[in-house]
């Protein structure tokens, strides 16, 4: 017989991603959670429905000079340049303490080219304790002149393809904000095979410094977090769930369990918790707490009777 | 691992001058744990705006489980830090980065710049308390004798000597630290620890670098999380590529960095 979590009212708060089947809709989202080792002292991590980890690329590379972060109102700009170990060190250094912790491990990954995202699903596809795989096309296709995959619908749906292709695992299409109209993006994900979409990636900004008249960030621009966007998060959750017929996973400025319940009215199946763990490395699993309390309390049959609940009109 | 997030009480406000300000914490399982150089993320307010914490290196420990921070008002988290009221309660995460390694077989030296004063008193502190043949020499700096007097009487409480200088000359000698440090007998094998503005660590660094002293500098960086996670915290190392002032120091060995000199 299991043991009952005193704190934890057993209530029914399971749902699935493609798959899938995560034990809450609590994931954390990529590059805030590091490789969730960091989180260790603060966070039961067993207790979230997912870890997202820290994108991973075919090669190891140093990111961007700094200044890389600057805090806005509200918010926070980063320009970190996607730092990480590369591929293979991500396996051999870093899947050995995620496997030890019992949590779903999400990885997320970024390519230049095709052939990168190919190659870098191909190498995780045997690698064991993969639950799904994310992938950021927020990224430039320097093949294509610089522009991002996720802002051209076919490009979009090239890579989701070639991940597909290459790996069994749930393929999580994360999407970028920075478009015109990110349900055109989604279905364009949705049709070539995508289990899920997760939306939204950073909104891209920027801050400058009027007394030295430079801008704060090394790189100029950055993507922007944090609370300050999460009515544009909704927004943006809120078309694409109408638009496709597969899971969306909100993020974007979600810090609490009423967050969590805005996104999941929205549309969303599950969401991620970024930037709120840098200023309480506890969010997630505070409100993986609140979800399920608000759930015993409304008794709801199930945690899923939320997805798409908004009222519209009496 | 043993860094806390935890609900902590001010127990005291001391305002040193007009803008700096000293607040001692109840925070007992940090307290007990923490070691000089180390430091502590603290949330300024309830609210989102500003969000994020703000780092304070811990500038001493008391054994009834206090510590201190020290700081200025450079912005609005210290602002609203500065407007804090005794009893009222911080959350604060800690303690964070690996920090001074005391070499205990080679003299000591403590170069310190304004607040790059808080961690040192710290330090001074825990190489007393391990037993030493040579007291360590103390040199401090900052930009008046307002700024500076208080900082040196907390040295003086603990019996040690500073030596000072002060940018306008109220205080100590006239001019930079590094003009104090190159007066005084270090004696062979000196290691500093460094702690203040960027270029009076890069001075004190060229310093040491040509009487082949050894050096280790606390650098401060912005940061979001302090444990990590956000990777915005780096400086670029001297083997190329960078460290991360919160996980890898913020106390790094002055080698290994790449200055700009």
């Amino acid at each position: 017989m299991k043991f009952v979590d005193s704190k934890t009212p057993a209530v029914d708060l399971q749902v699935s991603i493609g798959s899938l089947t995560l034990k809450n809709p609590i994931m954390t989202a990529s590059g805030t959670f590091g490789y969730a080792k960091e989180f260790e002292p603060y966070v039961n991590l067993h207790r979230l429905g997912a870890v997202v980890v820290k994108g991973i690329s075919l090669l190891p590379r140093a990111g961007n000079p700094p200044p890389r972060i600057v805090e806005t109102s509200c918010g926070m700009l980063n320009a970190i340049g996607l730092e990480n170990v590369g591929v293979d060190r991500f396996i051999s250094e870093k899947m050995d303490s995620l496997n030890g912790v019992n949590v779903p491990v999400v990885v997320n990954i970024l390519g230049d080219t095709l052939e990168e995202y190919r190659e870098i699903s191909e190498r995780l596809a045997d690698v064991e304790g993969i639950a799904a795989i994310e992938v950021n096309i927020s990224c430039p296709n320097v093949k294509k002149g610089g522009v991002a995959f996720g802002t051209v619908p076919e490009m979009a749906a090239s890579v989701t393809k070639a991940v597909k292709e290459s790996c069994s695992v749930p393929v999580i299409v994360k999407l970028s904000p920075n478009v015109t109209d990110i349900s055109l993006i989604a279905r364009g994900v949705e049709e070539a095979g995508a289990d899920a979409v997760s939306l939204i990636n950073t909104l891209i900004g920027m801050a400058i410094d009027h007394r030295s008249r430079r801008p704060k960030l090394a790189n100029v621009i950055g993507g922007l977090s944090g609370p300050a966007i999460k009515p544009v998060a909704l927004r943006m959750v809120f078309q694409v769930a109408q638009a496709v017929s597969i899971p969306v996973i909100g993020i974007g400025g979600i810090e609490t369990a009423e967050d969590v319940l805005e996104f999941m009215l929205a549309g969303a199946t599950a969401v991620q918790i970024g930037t709120a763990n840098f200023v309480n490395p506890r969010a997630s699993e505070e409100a993986v707490e609140g979800i399920s309390r608000y759930v015993a309390d409304q008794r709801l049959q199930s945690v899923r009777e939320l997805i798409g609940g908004l009222i519209l009109a009496d | 691992m043993s860094q806390i997030q935890e609900k902590t009480q001010i127990i005291r406000i001391d305002r040193l001058t007009s803008d700096i300000v000293r607040l001692t914490l109840d925070a007992p399982n940090i307290a007990s744990v923490a070691s000089p150089g180390q430091f502590v993320m603290i949330r300024t307010g309830e609210t989102n705006d500003p969000l994020l914490r703000r780092p304070f290196s811990i500038s001493q420990t008391s054994s009834d489980g206090h510590f201190q921070i020290l700081f200025k008002v450079v912005g609005r988290g210290t602002d609203l830090l500065s407007h804090c009221r005794e009893g009222e309660c911080l959350s604060v995460l800690g303690p964070l980065g690996s920090g001074y390694r005391i070499d205990t077989s080679r003299p000591a030296c403590l170069v310190g710049g304004g607040m790059g004063i808080a961690p040192l008193l710290f330090l001074g502190k825990r190489i007393l308390q391990n037993g030493v043949d040579q007291r360590p020499l103390v040199v401090l700096g900052a930009r008046n004798r307002e700024e500076l007097q208080p900082l040196i009487d907390d040295f003086a409480d603990l019996g040690l000597k500073v030596h000072a200088a002060t940018d306008d000359g109220s205080l100590g000698h006239h001019g930079l630290l590094t003009d104090v440090l190159k007066s005084l007998d270090l004696g062979p094998e000196c290691m500093t620890y460094v702690c203040g503005p960027k270029p009076m660590m890069a001075a004190v660094y060229l310093f040491c670098r040509s009487k082949k002293y050894g050096c280790q500098v606390s650098v401060e960086t912005a940061m979001a999380c302090g444990m990590g996670a956000c990777l915005g915290c780096i400086v670029p190392l001297k083997k190329g590529g960078y460290g991360h002032s919160c996980s890898d120091g913020p106390v790094f060995d002055a080698e290994d960095l790449l200055w700009q000199l």
